[in-house]
């Protein structure tokens, strides 16, 4: 099972990002083997608009089962659901407190976007 | 008077007396002669109206195209998806997810679409209006509140109207789409500046919009003090001409905050209004 979790850094000890759309980097954690891969976000995070559509849509391709994050907005939320996965918001601290956390099932699915959208 | 010409008046910084120039440029205008449009393409705060009072005789509904998707016919090959800029349609494994307020109407998705499943509707982004203030024809538009997707309707004001007149477009401040939008057919451009640090750095940013877009312009200076060469100094080291200085005045600051025009309620500014007239027709024979 995949798990994404948005990053400043590119490192398992780097601190979660608390923007979703536009946050640096994407911490894929695998269940299964025990790896980790960074994958930039510079592409959505320079987007002039649809930040966070366009992050939501790459995560997506990335085949990761859960989100966590600091803050999910109404777009990327509904893109996230609409593909089936799980998000998980109020995130903080480092990446693998994190995953540790949601490992030990501390961590509570989020029902709704928790922030105003930027556009309309 | 003058004919055939459509003269923008942009600034960089807010508030430095666009409308102040183009509504009393307007009143000129029509009382030299000639058929006069003014033209409000500030459509997010348009307020010409509050000065020229215009009897609106026609109003109509703007829409910009945004896609209908047709899961029928829809294959998810995620080509409208790949190439839309603003992320208006998201193409998942099995779904098409369309986000209209971020949709800036380019037609992209419907014309790479292979199976002609996407098609297009119209989103409503407010309301154009056309009237009358006297003999000034008056074309302004207002965009929905919380609208963000300004340039659809400053280019259906553009686009109402005789041609043939001579038109004055009230540009939205700024140097980015909804300012160029405004400012790009315009036969001559009038920047509109004051003689402060904000008003100049700004004053620099719009000058370099003007020139990329290669438009023949020259600036005012309103609010002007005789001892105060900011702009002054900042237009000759550029090589700018400045058309006309407005001075600062208190009685002009009272009839603003009334609601009237200059032209009207001071007589002794009408020169200032009357001269930029004069200087136009000359700059538009260059």
């Amino acid at each position: 099972m995949k798990t994404v979790v948005t990053a400043q850094g590119q490192y398992i000890d780097s601190m979660v990002d608390p923007r979703f759309g536009r946050c640096s980097w994407f911490i894929v954690a695998d269940s299964n083997t025990g790896q980790f891969k960074a994958v930039s976000n510079e592409k959505s995070f320079e987007a002039s608009q649809g930040a966070g559509i366009q992050a939501a849509d790459n995560v997506t391709r990335l085949g990761v089962d859960s989100v966590i994050t600091g803050h999910c907005g109404p777009k990327a939320f509904r893109v996230l659901k609409a593909a089936g996965k799980k998000v998980y918001t109020g995130g903080g601290g480092t990446v693998a407190e994190m995953l540790d956390r949601f490992k030990k099932g501390e961590l509570k699915e989020a029902e709704t976007a928790d922030v105003e959208g930027h556009w309309a | 008077m003058l004919s055939d010409l459509t003269v923008a008046i942009a600034s960089g910084k807010g508030g430095t007396g666009k409308t102040t120039v183009s509504s009393n440029l307007a009143c000129a205008a029509s009382q030299a002669g000639g058929e006069v449009y003014y033209v409000d393409c500030d459509v997010e705060e348009p307020n010409g109206h509050l000065f020229l009072k215009p009897r609106i005789t026609g109003s109509r509904r703007i829409y910009v195209p945004v896609p209908a998707v047709d899961e029928e016919k829809c294959t998810y090959c995620g080509l409208c998806s790949e190439i839309c800029q603003y992320s208006a349609i998201v193409c998942l494994n099995k779904t098409i997810l369309t986000f209209e307020n971020m949709c800036h109407g380019c037609g992209g998705c419907s014309l790479v679409c292979p199976v002609g499943a996407i098609s297009e509707k119209g989103r409503d982004i407010g309301v154009l209006e056309e009237g009358r203030s006297g003999p000034i024809n008056f074309i302004h538009g207002r965009l929905t509140v919380g609208e963000a997707m300004s340039p659809p309707m400053i280019k259906a004001v553009l686009s109402t109207g005789k041609k043939g007149a001579f038109r004055i477009i009230d540009a939205p401040p700024g140097t980015s789409c909804p300012a160029i939008t405004s400012i790009k057919s315009a036969d001559y451009v009038i920047l509109v500046t004051e003689p402060t640090p904000f008003g100049i750095n700004d004053l620099g940013l719009a000058i370099d919009m003007v020139s990329e877009l290669g438009v023949p312009f020259s600036v005012v200076v309103n609010r002007s003090e005789t001892n105060n060469h900011l702009a002054r100094n900042y237009c000759s080291a550029r090589g700018v001409r400045i058309l006309a200085e407005i001075p600062d005045d208190r009685r002009v600051a009272e009839v603003y905050s009334r609601g009237e025009l200059v032209f009207d309620a001071i007589p002794d500014f009408r020169g200032y209004f009357t001269d930029i007239l004069i200087s136009l027709g000359k700059e538009a024979k260059r």
